[in-house]
């Protein structure tokens, strides 16, 4: 299943020029990003930053107001373009795992391959019951989603959004709602994804996961990307006093109490509900 | 403020003394009242005309076979096209295109607003004046179903609108970043989970059009279409008793009320569901 082999000169997700305001509250300001096949980025930067704007308008869920966003060389922003059919290259998974709660959670694999993608019951079974082993979850089968724990739920969302065989994943704070106990088994189950050469961008907190996992960090502030490069760079030796500052507070809770630079937290704290709230619905 | 060490029983009664008394002191009220009520009516004249056994087993089992069945018949197929009306226009209510949205609003206030009998009245008389030469299929069942129906979409579009709105929006995100089109996601995902919550208030409304069946009578129906309150009636009036009448009744009661004890048990379980 390995990407790079075919790694052309077009990267597999191009974002050119993205502004996205809602009211007055700018929340992207000109974003540019690329990313090649098989690259696993991490998205950084403090809430309000607008890094799940950014990953919304990737798959077009929310509609950005200027600039271009291509995935697999087909471009989202064109209107004329099928976007039912283009989503169903790019996987998401959300913070709040958004699974459906009425149905069982092979039901949940199985009732998009059959709606969207016409797969038959059985090849859809066959198919949901390989995710779910996949993702460690061959027991849950038919439970339903209220009996799981977050954790497992969330696992079972990545089982969801593989089983439609997605070129491209969309991580939005997978771990955030979780409890720390159980981050590590999602984690696991995304390193596993990256291993495999699967295209992710993961908005995420988890810096140690970042650095271990990321090829690339993006770190965001006030709706633009301040600073881009290797984890070993972006966190480990972050050029901007911005990028500093993020770290320290995120390393060093306690020092979040303090006055910061107050332009960077005059952004950073206005369009934090906007962003949250279209965030998690 | 009495002081905390002011013996309580110095001042009279406990407070538990004064609920028990006040207490004892409102089943007598209640109990006198309705043994006055009781005491004051004339229950050889009531029996008389409510309460002859004669009468009332002369009306099986065509009370039974034909105007509960008739009933049932009418409200069910009335709520039938209430409910894919009301879906409908629940779906225009809350539709991107402003026309389908003002059109439902607009439906919504008229229907709610009017009563029900004048919109059976309306159906009968102004529906074959304006469509001359159409009949409404089914005849007196389709006039029926189609009344009940155009009120009941009323009520059942608010229910359901108000349904879809509960299912978090995350829902519809999800649904759509699978490649669902917005028509599909509704239909597939939002919809099913609407409906569970919106069960009870439907039921209700199932209940309601149980009763407002009766206004069949203003149709004008064959001695066949009869339900249980034009039955009930009818025979009141050949048999100059009203003992027809309390039968009706009763085989109303024979089905709404474990209707509302359904309702109440599914709304207890949603409840819990919550919680």
């Amino acid at each position: 299943m390995s990407r790079q082999d075919t790694a052309a000169a077009e990267p597999e997700i191009r974002v050119e020029g993205l502004y996205k305001s809602f009211g007055a509250n700018e929340v992207l300001r000109g974003i540019d990003l690329e990313i090649g096949r098989g690259e696993v980025v991490c998205v950084i930067g403090p809430s309000g930053s607008g890094k799940s704007t950014l990953l919304r308008c990737v798959n077009l869920l929310e509609e950005p107001d200027r600039g271009r966003v291509l995935v697999g060389g087909t471009e989202l922003t064109d209107p004329d373009v099928d976007i039912d059919a283009a989503r169903r290259r790019i996987g998401m998974v959300f913070q709040q795992f958004n699974l459906f709660p009425h149905l069982t959670v092979t039901a949940n694999l199985t009732l998009p391959q059959r709606r969207v993608l016409g797969r038959s019951r059985a090849e859809a079974a066959r198919v949901a019951a390989e995710n779910l082993a996949r993702v460690g979850l061959a027991e849950k089968a038919d439970a339903y989603p209220a009996a799981l724990s977050g954790g497992q739920q969330q696992r079972v969302a990545i089982a969801r959004a593989l089983a439609m065989g997605p070129e491209v994943m969309l991580f939005d704070e997978p771990t955030s709602a979780l409890d720390p106990e159980l981050v590590g088994d999602v984690l696991a189950v995304m390193r596993m994804l990256a291993r495999d050469g699967m295209t992710m961008i993961v908005v995420t907190h988890e810096m140690s996961f970042a650095r271990e996992v990321a090829d690339r960090v993006v770190f965001m502030d006030g709706g633009v990307v301040v600073e881009d490069g290797a984890p070993a760079d972006v966190i480990g030796a972050p050029r901007h006093a911005r990028t500093r500052d993020f770290l320290s507070r995120l390393l060093d809770p306690a020092r979040a109490a303090l006055p910061g630079e107050p332009e960077a937290t005059g952004e950073a704290g206005e369009p934090e509900k906007e962003a949250d709230g279209a965030a998690a619905g | 403020m009495t002081g905390t060490q002011a013996p309580p029983r110095a001042t009279g009664l406990t407070r538990r003394q004064k609920r028990r008394l006040s207490r004892g002191a409102q089943y007598v009220v209640f109990v006198a009242a309705v043994a006055a009520c009781a005491a004051a009516a004339d229950w050889g004249r009531l029996r008389n005309q409510f309460a002859q056994g004669g009468i009332a087993r002369q009306m099986f089992p065509d009370v039974i076979t034909l105007a509960l069945k008739n009933t049932v018949l009418y409200t069910l197929s009335g709520f039938a096209v209430g409910l894919v009306l009301g879906m409908l226009i629940a779906l225009m209510r809350l539709s991107s295109v402003g026309p389908y949205r003002w059109f439902a609003g607009v439906y919504i206030e008229i229907f709610r607003g009017l009563p029900a009998l004048l919109i059976f009245i309306f159906i009968g008389v102004a529906v074959p004046l304006a469509f001359p030469g159409t009949e409404i299929p089914g005849g007196t069942y389709g006039k029926v179903a189609l009344a009940l129906g155009l009120v009941a979409a009323a009520y059942m579009a608010e229910t359901i609108r108000a349904g879809i709105q509960a299912v978090p929006k995350g829902q519809m995100e999800a649904a759509r970043s699978l490649g669902f089109s917005p028509a599909r996601a509704m239909v597939s995902v939002v919809v099913p989970q609407a409906f569970r919550i919106i069960l009870p208030p439907l039921t209700n409304e199932l209940v309601l059009l149980f009763k407002d069946s009766s206004l069949v009578l203003f149709l004008g129906v064959t001695l066949e279409e009869r339900e249980l309150s034009k039955f009930g009636r009818d025979l009141a009036s050949q048999t100059a008793n009203s003992t027809p009448i309390l039968v009706a009744g009763v085989c109303y009661l024979l089905v709404t009320v474990p209707l509302g004890f359904v309702v109440r048990r599914m709304e207890a379980k949603a409840q819990e569901a919550v919680k």
